[in-house]
């Protein structure tokens, strides 16, 4: 008997968390967002399915952390590349209906219609609006949250049993709220149109623009038309004039081509290409060479004290970067850093570290080395244990020296083994972003180029400004980038996949 | 050791002794600059490197008092830093927890049950965690753009949509998890299953207490990775109050306002609890991913 009982709560439970499911999906695609509506209903059907069906069993396991994966992993990587088939921009922001929208809530002043004198009332967090005309009619709007996009909202005259409205709101808060007021305008039980004409006034208005079947709009002003480009993303007259603000448009392989093709665009990104390989090589380069000789060091018994050393050559590591990579921007400054004061009272030398782009190359390079040569040490040492000592043994009784110990069975014995992390280190410094960015922001900036572009920027870092520093904020273009860097991380993966198989393989 | 010694031996240990010896001061020299910058007077003040007058005006700054200078200029504190690093524990120890409840479930099917696409979906989270989230940071805030015009707490601007995109990062976490069952023998459960326990309570009152060491040991794998994790806090998190240490930082070196003493202090103050942490779990997280679930 409990047993059905349970079947039923269970069954309910289902049936909620399906109803709420569905509520958010509907929600999702009256917004607009048809691929994403379509997305949550996938993942609202495939878990109903895991959850009821006991064929499904070991997917109940499995379904939050493959949906958290799916969600915040697969799906940015996909939408990504959408992305980068578009013209999505801060000036190309809205959706073609959004756009619409704001076009046909735009209104303009009729001559010699009827002004309203307006009193602005607190409703809770929302505002209503008292209208009254030169008669007395009054006129009385809805509670408005007064933050979103050009709206029109119909006003009515106020019914007897209303509950009165509270004292009209002062001049300051009046004020400091009409640029909000400007965005609404009010329908009133005549038909007539009004929007804001002064600091106490409302004027008639009519609509500035009528829709057209085929989705052009007319200017009821002068009877001009203006015609979506789906290709610019704009509403444009027909003389060519653009109007802001745009919609993002399908543009193909444009961004690609603009990369590839605009000289503009194609030599800062190949210049930084350039840079971003050579960084990421000596950065892992630099890093290997300090940590495998400290390894060797460690691996020295007749050395003393090394588990000390150990401990210290390892502190870099376990300070946040972000706090050790700005103690080094503050150290580096040209005129009050520490160490430019050790190099003039040593040699007079005062570099710019920050505005000589090979200065500023090399500051990150050290302060990479600093960072990373803790890890690699860590790694070699692990493989150094692995080496038996009867070979070092025979190269004693042999007569060989450190130096021919270590090129000659040390390095080549690790270099395989190594050589995944080393390919995993340059994927990583290829797309250090917080270096680039907390250190030198990849300034100093070519002069030459259209889009802000440093050279210290990495590739990854130069999609970072495009998309969220620079003020166009061209994110079509930044996901074009990182499209590219997609495909050239995923060949560096499997590189190393091929490799750790080999090394697999061969360990057998 | 069997190894013949020479007569150069002794002196080579010594020189090595003074070249590490060197180069720990070097690696050292950023962290005795910081401190002793933090106790010097004055934002600019470029005096000696061991300072003659120590103020702890810096000090005051960081732990949020406002400090009576000796002109008699009030300081008032610029930043919250400790309020940052109140976000940076809240949001990386919430984020964390999410990522071992998330990866242990998963670990545990993809180690012990058989289903359809196993492999398949195995190396793709092997595959997909080459690929760093920085590469799709304009789909990211789009995402949590949209999101928050439905789920305020979930949006740009919000602790719990920062959360939620951390713990995309679980393929890792759920091999390392994996790796661990797979050194349980099965017949642990199967006795518990003879005993009429189900696979969910296998699970739960059998493996669970085993693997607790690896599920500590991700947990502060996570903790770290999120503390230090810059580019998605960077556009996800804007206004001063919301920050995160690692964007929060920053802030005080920008060339317009350069806080340098101030910066010392807040530094040392949020940079040592983090470091203690992690050089505490060093020791623990080799000793748990090394040793198996099963002793003796």
């Amino acid at each position: 008997m409990s047993r059905s009982f349970e079947k039923i709560g269970q069954l309910l439970v289902a049936a909620i968390a399906v109803m709420f499911g569905l509520y958010v999906v509907a929600k999702i695609y009256m917004a607009g967002q048809f691929i994403l509506a379509v997305v949550c209903l996938a993942v609202l059907a495939f878990g109903l399915f895991v959850y009821t069906s006991s064929r499904a069993y070991s997917y109940r396991y499995l379904f939050p952390g493959l949906m958290a994966t799916l969600v915040f992993v697969v799906f940015p990587i996909v939408y990504t590349f959408a992305i980068s088939f578009t013209n999505y921009s801060s000036r190309n922001l809205l959706t073609f209906e959004r756009a619409t929208e704001y076009f046909l809530g735009q209104t303009y002043m009729v001559e010699g219609g009827q002004s309203y004198a307006f009193t602005l009332h607190r409703d809770g967090h929302a505002f209503r609006v008292r209208l009254e005309d030169e008669q007395g009619d009054v006129f009385v709007s809805p509670p408005l949250a007064l933050y979103k996009g050009p709206i029109i909202v119909e006003a009515q005259v106020p019914a007897a049993g209303d509950a009165p409205l509270a004292e009209p709101v002062d001049t300051k808060v009046l004020i400091s709220y009409l640029p909000n007021l400007k965005l609404v305008s009010f329908q009133l039980p005549n038909g007539q149109l009004v929007s804001v004409t002064g600091l106490r006034q409302y004027g008639a208005v009519s609509k500035l623009y009528k829709a057209n079947a085929d989705g052009s709009l007319t200017n009821q002003q002068d009877d001009s038309v203006l015609t979506p480009n789906m290709k610019t993303g704009f509403f444009e007259t027909s003389s060519g004039q653009q109007l802001t603000p745009g919609f993002t448009a399908q543009v193909g392989w444009s961004q690609y081509t603009k990369i590839f093709s605009d000289a503009s665009f194609s030599q800062p990104f190949f210049r930084i290409f350039v840079w971003t390989v050579t960084f990421a090589g000596l950065s892992v380069l630099f890093t290997f060479c300090v940590g495998v000789v400290l390894a060797v060091l460690m691996d020295w018994d007749a050395l003393r004290g090394r588990a000390f050393y150990q401990t210290m050559f390892f502190i870099p590591y376990t300070v946040p970067a972000f706090i050790s990579i700005l103690i080094f921007k503050g150290l580096f400054n040209q005129n009050t850093g520490e160490i430019n004061q050790i190099l003039e009272m040593l040699s007079g030398f005062h570099p710019s570290w920050f505005s000589t782009p090979i200065l500023a190359k090399s500051m990150l390079l050290i302060v990479n080395t600093w960072l990373g040569f803790p890890y690699m040490m860590v790694v070699s040492m692990g493989l150094i244990k692995a080496i038996p000592a009867d070979l070092y043994e025979a190269s004693a009784i042999a007569g060989a020296g450190p130096l021919t110990n270590f090129f000659k069975i040390t390095l080549p014995l690790i270099v395989k083994p190594i050589m995944p992390l080393l390919i995993a280190s340059f994927a990583f410094n290829f797309n250090n972003v917080m270096l680039i960015e907390l250190l030198t922001g990849g300034r100093p900036d070519f002069l030459d180029t259209k889009v802000p572009a440093g050279t210290t920027d990495l590739l990854v870092s130069f999609t970072y400004r495009i998309a969220f520093e620079d003020s166009g904020t061209n994110f079509g273009l930044a996901a074009a980038i990182s499209t590219i860097l997609f495909l050239m991380v995923a060949v560096l993966s499997l590189i190393n996949m091929r490799l750790t198989k080999v090394n697999v393989q061969e360990a057998r | 050791m069997a190894v013949v010694l020479d007569k150069s031996h002794r002196w080579r240990v010594v020189l090595a002794h003074i070249a590490i010896i060197g180069f720990i001061c070097l690696i050292m020299f950023p962290f005795l600059m910081i401190f002793s910058i933090s106790i010097r007077p004055g934002n600019f003040a470029t005096g000696s490197f061991i300072p003659q007058t120590i103020s702890l005006e810096h000090w005051a700054l960081a732990f949020g008092f406002s400090y009576q200078g000796a002109d008699g200029a009030l300081l008032e504190p610029q930043f919250p830093v400790l309020l940052w690093l109140w976000n940076s524990v809240k949001v990386a120890s919430l984020s964390a927890l999410i990522l071992v409840v998330l990866s242990t479930t998963c670990a545990y099917a993809f180690a012990r049950m058989k289903f359809l696409f196993k492999n398949y979906m195995l190396n793709g989270l092997l595959l997909l965690q080459m690929f760093p989230s920085v590469l799709a940071l304009v789909a990211i805030y789009t995402i949590f753009d949209r999101i928050g015009n439905y789920v305020p707490w979930l949006g740009i601007e919000s602790h719990g949509g920062l959360i939620l995109a951390y713990t995309g990062g679980i393929a890792v976490y759920i091999w390392l998890i994996k790796g661990y069952f797979e050194t349980v023998p099965v017949e642990i459960e199967e006795a518990a299953k003879v005993d009429g326990a189900t696979a969910f309570q296998a699970f739960r009152y059998v493996l669970l207490p085993i693997i607790v060491p690896i599920l500590m040991v991700v947990f502060l794998l996570a903790f770290i990775g999120a503390i230090n994790e810059y580019p998605v806090a960077s556009i996800l998190l804007k206004s001063t109050d919301n920050l995160t240490l690692a964007v929060g930082v920053k802030n005080y070196l920008y060339p317009q306002k350069y806080l340098w003493g101030d910066f010392a202090a807040a530094a040392i103050l949020s940079g040592l609890p983090i470091t203690v942490v992690f050089l505490f779990a060093q020791k623990w997280m080799i000793s748990g991913l090394t040793t198996g679930g099963v002793k003796g």
